[in-house]
């Protein structure tokens, strides 16, 4: 019989993973290294217009003049920015599929394998799914639908084309090209990503989801994504990835900018399930990412949900800018990090209008020797008369090897405001194991059990159908635990 | 249905108990009694299965089959249910959520058809009805902020919701009043049947007068001591361990 002590040191184990295998696509990608001729073969590609290709070299110099932050909780080995291709598309990127039978079967058996044929993501309750592929994307649907209602909801790069003025205007207004080393370079870079416009007064009737996935060897995956919520409008977002299973490191930098109007709500889910590297440490995502919101207008609500699983490396702060008077920011996160994973995740509360509101939840579980940091910072501006915030942070570990940290930063330069904090640790304790099982409960599920438990105030912001994948994802991350 | 025969076992190595025989029928109330570290508790777990009570002697049979390398879940999905002395919390699942997954865990188990989440509010609803339990208690996370009563009473509800051959109940009298206890008790009755039996681990007769036991042991010493029939409960009452125990010895 397994003591309680060796099931503990199990969970350091952890389980292979499960999405690790490689789809055989034909390539068209970028020679290694990043210099201005990289830049422009990107921007070429894609046949963009001169003012974005000037946009990108800018972002390049930036880039350039700037020096790799390493302030961060994780440490990773010294990354080659000169040994990484750039740029990677599926084959004949011009010429487009009209229908989901036109796809690359390869690419098909892949959603598959992942449990998400697209068959069934059609039928499922109303979501649109547009599909990103080694950086393009390759199919989109119920587009009809949506531009009944004046929804846009297309790749960036069409966007460029068909709604520039649009793009002039928001792209980088959230996140500007040197706001920060790793923003900079995927400005610089940028592959594709998904353009969200809702217009005044709609109330988008479906989830957006956008499948994103790490295909190339040595590539990098540099996404963008620009959601805009127009006065009075509506969206909740998905966000879904899985990678397959690589030896080399491979750096995934992306950048989410919102924005929301007056009176607009934005709700961003994400379910992040990159690979993890081996149960030795080997491999794995370094997952470095730039997510920002602005509530731009007076009312609006931005709303961020993470459930983070994935990556050797998860190093985000999905942040509000809370402008507008009224408004307010939210912030719900579980991180879950096993065997050598790293994760130093949070949000940034920037108060600037009066009486805007936010609210932070953060779960941590840490397994194995991982190691996981909330940080979070809540700035009140002077101008941010009555601003309020609570924030609610809870480790639970997982054996005795694993990290957890928090870090929170609270600035508040007016005295009207008032800041909450609260912060716990705990353990799966021998006697809730041993009480699930003596009921019937299998180990691997009783862990999943009490953990989904922990999480329970996030995964309850998570839209329905992603929430069923989710509780899943957290059995999974944390399988492996019976000898 | 139940063999234990010679059973050595302990906690870190220290031996709890030593050579312990009882045998218990379909259908028969036993209740076990006996002095704090008497090595009760120790046996409740040890037949439950929990990590770290090793068995280093004897046997423990259960419907003809060698229990004592078995997991919790195998034990529990054989039909060994054990009414804990302290039932655990488990914050964010809801109590419905948690007893319907450990059904069905059993019935997997034992290759049956799942219950669906319809039929298993339904039968869920019935079973809490039997034993008195309120519906609130169904929707709250388990045992989470629940008094000493409501815990002791969820532990009834799920032995009524899994069926088991056997339930041990682990000073299921324990912090409670002499009316909750009198509920507990009328729910454990309601719940005996000819294929059922019960272990009644307790420390006083008082439990005994609710629950009415065909068998009672006294243990001592990590033994069984003496055994009779309920009226060894009364005596044990009336003159203490000590002199019960001494006699033995002696």
């Amino acid at each position: 019989m397994a003591t309680a002590l060796e099931t503990v040191r199990d969970y350091a184990g952890g389980g292979e993973y499960k999405y690790g295998f490689t789809t055989d696509v034909g390539e068209d990608r970028a020679a290694v290294g990043l210099d201005e001729s990289t830049v422009r073969f990107i921007s070429n590609k894609k046949d963009e217009p001169t003012w974005l290709t000037e946009w990108r070299l800018d972002a390049l110099r930036r880039w350039q003049g700037m020096v790799e932050p390493d302030w961060q909780k994780p440490q990773y080995p010294t990354i080659d920015y000169q040994a990484i291709s750039y740029f990677s598309a599926p084959k004949s990127p011009d010429d487009r599929p009209k229908s989901l039978d036109e796809i690359d079967p390869e690419i098909r058996k892949t959603y598959e394998k992942l449990g998400i044929p697209i068959k069934e993501q059609e039928l499922l309750a109303g979501i649109a799914v547009d599909y990103v592929f080694d950086s393009v994307s390759v199919a989109t649907t119920f587009k009809k639908k949506l531009n009944e209602l004046g929804i846009i909801f297309c790749s960036v790069s069409e966007a460029v084309k068909d709604h520039p003025d649009l793009i002039k205007k928001y792209l980088g207004s959230v996140v500007p090209q040197g706001d920060n080393f790793f923003a900079a370079l995927n400005a610089a870079v940028f592959s594709d990503g998904s353009f969200v416009y809702v217009p005044p007064g709609v109330r988008c009737p479906m989830e957006l989801s956008t499948y994103f996935r790490i295909n190339a060897a040595g590539t990098g995956q540099f996404e963008r994504t620009l959601i805009v919520a127009d006065k009075g409008a509506y969206v909740s977002y998905l966000e879904g990835c899985t990678a397959p299973m690589r030896d080399e490191n491979q750096l995934h930098a992306a950048v989410v900018e919102l924005i929301a109007l007056d009176d607009a709500e934005i709700k961003y889910s994400t379910v992040q399930n990159w690979y993890p590297g081996d149960r030795n440490g080997k491999g794995g995502i370094y997952n470095f990412v730039t997510k920002r919101g602005a509530c731009r207008g007076k009312n609006s609500k931005i709303s961020w949900t993470q459930v983070e699983t994935g990556s050797a490396i998860t190093w985000k702060y999905p942040s509000c800018i809370l402008q507008g008077d009224n408004s307010q920011g939210e912030f719900y996160s579980v991180a879950v990090t096993n065997n050598h994973q790293q994760a130093d995740t949070g949000t940034k509360m920037v108060h600037i209008g009066k009486n805007t509101r936010s609210r932070i939840v953060a779960k941590t579980i840490s397994a194995g020797r991982s190691d996981s940091t909330y940080r979070g910072l809540v700035k009140m501006l002077k101008s941010a008369e009555g601003a309020r915030n609570y924030t609610q942070c809870d480790s639970m570990l997982i054996g005795d090897r694993c990290g957890a940290h928090t870090v929170p930063y609270i600035e508040v330069r007016n005295r009207s405001s008032q800041c909450e904090h609260e912060a716990t640790t705990s353990k799966i304790s021998d006697d809730q194991l041993f009480y699930c099982r003596s009921r019937g409960v299998p180990e691997e599920d009783a862990v999943a059990l009490i953990v989904n438990g922990f999480c329970r105030e996030v995964m309850e912001e998570l839209p329905m159908e992603f929430a069923v994948e989710a509780r899943k994802l957290l059995g999974v991350s944390l399988e492996g635990s019976v000898g | 249905m139940l063999k234990i025969e010679n059973l050595k076992a302990g906690v870190e190595g220290k031996e709890i108990l030593k050579g312990l025989n009882l045998q218990v029928k379909p259908g028969q109330v036993h209740a076990i009694m006996g002095p704090n570290g008497s090595g009760k508790s120790t046996l409740a777990y040890v037949l439950a299965g929990r990590d770290g009570y090793e068995v280093s002697g004897g046997s423990v049979t259960f419907d003809g089959h060698d229990v004592t390398e078995m997991s919790p879940e195998e034990r529990a999905a054989a039909g060994i249910f054990l009414a804990m002395q302290y039932p655990v919390e488990i914050p964010g699942v809801a109590n419905s959520y948690f007893l319907r997954q450990a059904l069905n865990a059993i019935k997997k188990a034992r290759g049956e058809p799942e219950v669906s989440a319809a039929a298993f509010m339904k039968l869920l609803r019935e079973k809490a009805a039997v034993v008195g339990v309120r519906e609130d208690l169904l929707k709250r996370d388990v045992n989470f902020g629940f008094s000493g009563g409501e815990k002791k009473r969820n532990e009834i509800l799920q032995l009524a919701v899994l069926e088991p051959k056997l339930a041990i109940l682990d000073e299921t009298d324990s912090g409670l009043d002499i009316d909750a206890l009198r509920t507990v008790a009328e729910g454990v009755n309601r719940l005996r049947s000819p294929e059922r039996s019960f272990i009644v681990i307790t420390h006083y007769q008082r439990l005994l007068d609710y629950i009415v036991p065909d068998v009672v042991h006294i243990q001592a010493h990590g033994q069984i001591q003496r055994s009779g029939g309920k009226e060894l409960a009364g005596e044990l009452e009336e003159k203490g361990y000590d002199a019960m125990i001494g006699a033995v010895a002696a």
